[in-house]
């Protein structure tokens, strides 16, 4: 029973779109000729190859009507293609050892593989025969249609998700990224073969593929080897720059009813995209305030002096058009609006007055000191360089990234804090049993 | 689900170094230089196993007083010198063990290690800091097993499976244990159990073990030896008649939980039963996988887990979450036509060298995370020594269908497991 999982999850939210530095790391860029961007790093220290892509196929592609088709789409790649069946697939895979993966998210869908380097040729045969020649069987999808309604209901049993879907529902309306990538029980099931089909064939094009490849290869072989099973692969439609949402979300109260022992709270509003000048003077007030685990302002007046909270964390999620700021905390019903008080304070605390010394040196200290910790397996470098590329940061990022955080200043941070942080307009989520926090009469 | 269980096999034992201080610390070292990190753990022996009746949750407890600072260290302090030194710490309890741990430059290393030694000997446990923490752990255990289907279903199952043996009470504790618990109660198992002679190091990662090791001892070598603690010699009486429960929650899916007694790996059949639970469920193309999800359609997923890395007997667990209109019943018959299958005929060539491949893989896989490495061998020297690590890909090539089917007939006996059912209830009142 770890002591915090607050701890992996805000680790895992930041390496989403920060990123990493190391010596050990050096990789090379290089565009195919169906315009494929291929990402190595060579890692021969163990005879095993993750291989990591990143597709323009996230359900920002798909109609507003087709809810789900990007998800299903993706679900779908690994059950069969025009020479192998569902069956053959897993078969295949399990029989070396193998794990492929693949998901949606709102702007990118993402294939992952991690195989023996003995079965490289026949892997990397597979990924081929699946990016190219899916052929969406009708069984098959309904099979899968069931699954994502199932994983759907089941998902509502969360009370963490229930809370994000409705915050990000609020916050961005009539937006993609409002919108949950699985779709709705009643979307999904209406959607056709055919819709699968085209959105496949535009979509999953070589030209909207970013391929990281880490591992006990060279890059030239990795190079020739793709050129070779990815040849019939043509290139497409280029995938158009990612939109910011229209129109954002008011300050609102959202209160869902469940029959649950704690609130789980998510206080926020909108954020500031990747590409934003102050992102890493964001990341930095963000350390200070609520993303910093035990070193935060957060933990220590909500968990560490009241008691009232086991998991308490904030974030900036910043995607390529926009961002969103969330905090994020669970205590018992009926201290849900003690525990409001308190985060809105300290918000309020962070845009009214300068953060110490010692609290802004402490989070540069650790973003630029860990920094390399984020990419310690080859799984998280084949992740990092994927993301790196993604977010146009530049192979140089890594070597750049101690002096963007270092340059942030005292004065940075409050303004930031004054810009970006809006405690009187937030979007309030509470998904508890509303009678016990003592709102509902 | 009972209780952290690591699920691949890593390391080679051969190229860990061991070394006991006089004051009987063992440490193991294991030099990695794959990236620069260096991951460090102190270990101790006792859990959720080593708890009376009554004091369920204070091996965990403990865990989080353990934050709260030395004469040196304010509270809450260690975890802002790791992170300000670009670290990363946190802490587990398990029924088994209780482990501290840090990731970290090399460079800087040697910070954890001196805070890691300062709260072996000198943690406060203030009293001032025992009521809020107090609650903060009643709010882990709302956030993790109250409000968590799964876990709950699983905390009750643990708790009919096991009638004396310390395995059935819930590592967080009950919530009515919680409340009473006293500082006392924190002081007392503190001095028993934490010292050098009930704990071990690892340390796994880019250093040289030529420098790492005279650091370690001084760090740690001072600390003197603790009484020996009293050892849980506790047997569950063989189970005789299937177990059954019903857990009714707010929920979207019910869920079958059934939980067979099987042996440690300190048995040989343990190589064996996990090959057992991946021609089982492992992988898409596995038995249980194919048959409920894939075909008849019955479930939205199925896994079987093996803990054979325990300290006493643990056991082997099918676990299911039913997909939406489907009734607990007709899975449980479903399952069991599978189980008997598997215990009747014996499992092709191919299953069993698919199975093998795919432990082989995911030992090469495993080694990727020095963490993980770290995590392994820690296992191991918790439960029959590290070195036994050497022995697992052998064990493993070694089994033949025989076994496979020898081990299903011998453990997957109804009259020897408990099954739990979660049952959906709805009380949406919007």
């Amino acid at each position: 029973m770890k002591k915090s999982l607050w701890c992996a999850l805000a680790l895992l939210i930041s390496t989403r779109s920060v990123s990493p530095a190391s010596a050990a790391m050096v990789s090379k860029r290089t565009v195919l000729d169906n315009g494929i961007v291929l990402l190595t790093s060579e890692q021969r220290a163990l005879p095993m190859v993750t291989i990591e892509l990143l597709i323009d196929a996230g359900s920002r592609n798909e109609p507003v009507n087709q809810a789900g088709l990007a998800n299903l789409t993706s679900q779908l790649l690994t059950h069969g293609t025009q020479k192998r069946s569902a069956t053959e697939i897993s078969e295949t895979l399990d029989f070396m050892g193998a794990s492929l993966s693949t998901a949606a998210g709102e702007d990118v869908a993402t294939v992952s593989m991690t195989i023996l380097k003995k079965d490289l040729a026949s892997g990397l045969e597979l990924l081929a025969d699946i990016l190219t020649h899916s052929n969406f069987p009708q069984p098959e999808i309904d099979r899968q249609k069931q699954a994502v309604i199932a994983s759907i209901r089941a998902r509502e049993e969360d009370p963490g998700s229930v809370a994000e879907k409705a915050f990000a529902a609020a916050l961005f309306p009539k937006s993609p990224y409002g919108r949950p990538v699985e779709g709705t029980q009643s979307s999904v099931k209406g959607l056709q073969q055919k819709a699968l089909q085209e959105f496949f064939t535009r979509n999953y094009r070589p030209n909207r593929t970013i391929i990281a490849v880490v591992g006990d290869v060279a890059e030239q072989e990795i190079a020739q080897a793709l050129s070779r099973d990815m040849k019939n692969w043509t290139k497409g439609t280029p995938a158009a720059k990612p939109t910011a949402p229209a129109e954002i979300g008011k300050a609102q109260n959202v209160e869902v009813n469940k029959d649950l022992t704690q609130a789980n709270i998510v206080l926020g509003h909108n954020g500031v995209a990747r590409g934003n000048p102050d992102y890493y003077a964001v990341q930095v007030m963000n350390y200070i305030l609520g993303g910093g685990g035990f070193s935060s302002r957060a933990m220590d007046s909500i968990r560490n002096e009241r008691g009232l909270a086991y998991s308490v964390y904030s974030y900036f999620s910043a995607e390529k058009s926009h961002g969103s700021f969330q905090f994020v905390m669970q205590t018992k019903n009926e201290t849900a609006f003690e525990a409001i008080q308190i985060a809105k304070e300290e918000m309020r605390r962070m845009r009214e007055r300068p953060v110490t010394d010692q609290e802004l040196n402490d989070a540069k200290d650790y973003l630029i000191g860990s920094f390399p910790l984020r990419f310690d397996t080859n799984r998280k470098v084949a992740g990092f360089l994927a993301q790196v590329e993604y977010y146009e940061l530049g192979l140089d990022y890594p070597d750049r990234y101690a002096s963007l955080v270092r340059k942030v200043t005292g004065d940075d941070v409050l303004r930031v804090a004054k810009q970006y942080l809006h405690p009187e307009e937030l979007i309030t989520v509470i998904v508890a049993n509303q009678k016990e926090t003592g709102q509902k009469k | 689900m009972f209780m952290l269980s690591v699920t691949s096999h890593t390391v080679n034992a051969a190229q860990v170094q061991e070394s006991v201080l006089e004051n009987g610390l063992k440490v193991l070292l294991l030099e990695d230089h794959k990236s620069p990190a260096v991951t460090f753990q102190v270990w101790y022996r006792v859990g959720a196993r080593n708890e009376k009746d009554g004091k369920s949750g204070l091996a965990h407890f403990l865990e989080h007083m353990m934050f709260k600072g030395t004469p040196s260290t304010g509270p809450e302090e260690y975890s802002r010198i790791i992170a300000k030194n670009g670290g990363r710490s946190n802490a587990f309890t398990s029924s088994d063990v209780t482990v501290y741990f840090a990731t970290m430059s090399r460079e800087k290393i040697g910070i954890e290690l001196e805070l890691e030694a300062d709260r072996m000997a000198n943690a406060l446990l203030g009293e001032k800091y025992f009521e809020p923490e107090k609650k903060v752990i009643q709010e882990e255990r709302r956030l993790r097993t109250d409000d968590n289907p799964a876990s709950a279903l699983g905390e009750v199952t643990s708790a009919i499976a096991y009638m004396i043996h310390p395995y059935r009470r819930p590592v967080v504790g009950w919530m009515e244990d919680i409340q009473h618990l006293v500082r006392q109660d924190l002081v007392d198992f503190y001095k028993l159990y934490y010292a050098p002679n009930n704990a071990f190091i690892v340390l796994v990662g880019d250093f040289s073990a030529e420098e790492m090791l005279p650091k370690i001892k001084a760090a740690f070598g001072k600390i003197p030896r603790g009484p020996e603690p009293p050892r849980v010699d506790i047997e569950e009486p063989e189970q005789r008649g299937e177990r059954r429960l019903i857990y009714k929650k707010e929920a979207e899916l019910p869920l079958v939980l059934s939980f067979y007694h099987a042996p440690n790996l300190k048995s040989p059949d343990s190589f064996a039963l996990d090959l057992l639970t991946v021609v089982l469920a492992g992988g898409k193309s596995s038995r249980l996988y194919h048959d409920l999800v894939y075909q008849k359609r019955l479930v939205r997923g199925i896994d079987a887990d093996y803990s054979g890395i325990s300290v006493d007997p643990a056991g082997l667990s099918i676990y299911a979450q039913l997909l939406p209109g489907i009734e607990p019943a007709t899975v449980e018959r479903e399952i069991e036509r599978g189980l008997e299958k598997v215990k009747a005929e014996l499992i092709s060539e191919r299953e069993l060298q698919k199975a093998k491949n795919q432990v082989e893989a995911a030992f090469v896989f495993a080694q990727d995370s020095i963490f993980g490495q770290a995590m392994k061998i820690g296992y191991y020297e918790a439960v029959g020594g590290w070195r036994q690590m050497d022995d697992y890909l052998p064990g493993i090539r070694k089994v033949t269908r025989e076994d496979v089917r020898r081990v299903a007939r011998l453990y997957l006996d109804p009259d020897r497991r408990t099954v739990g059912t979660l049952i959906p209830t709805k009380e949406k009142p919007q």
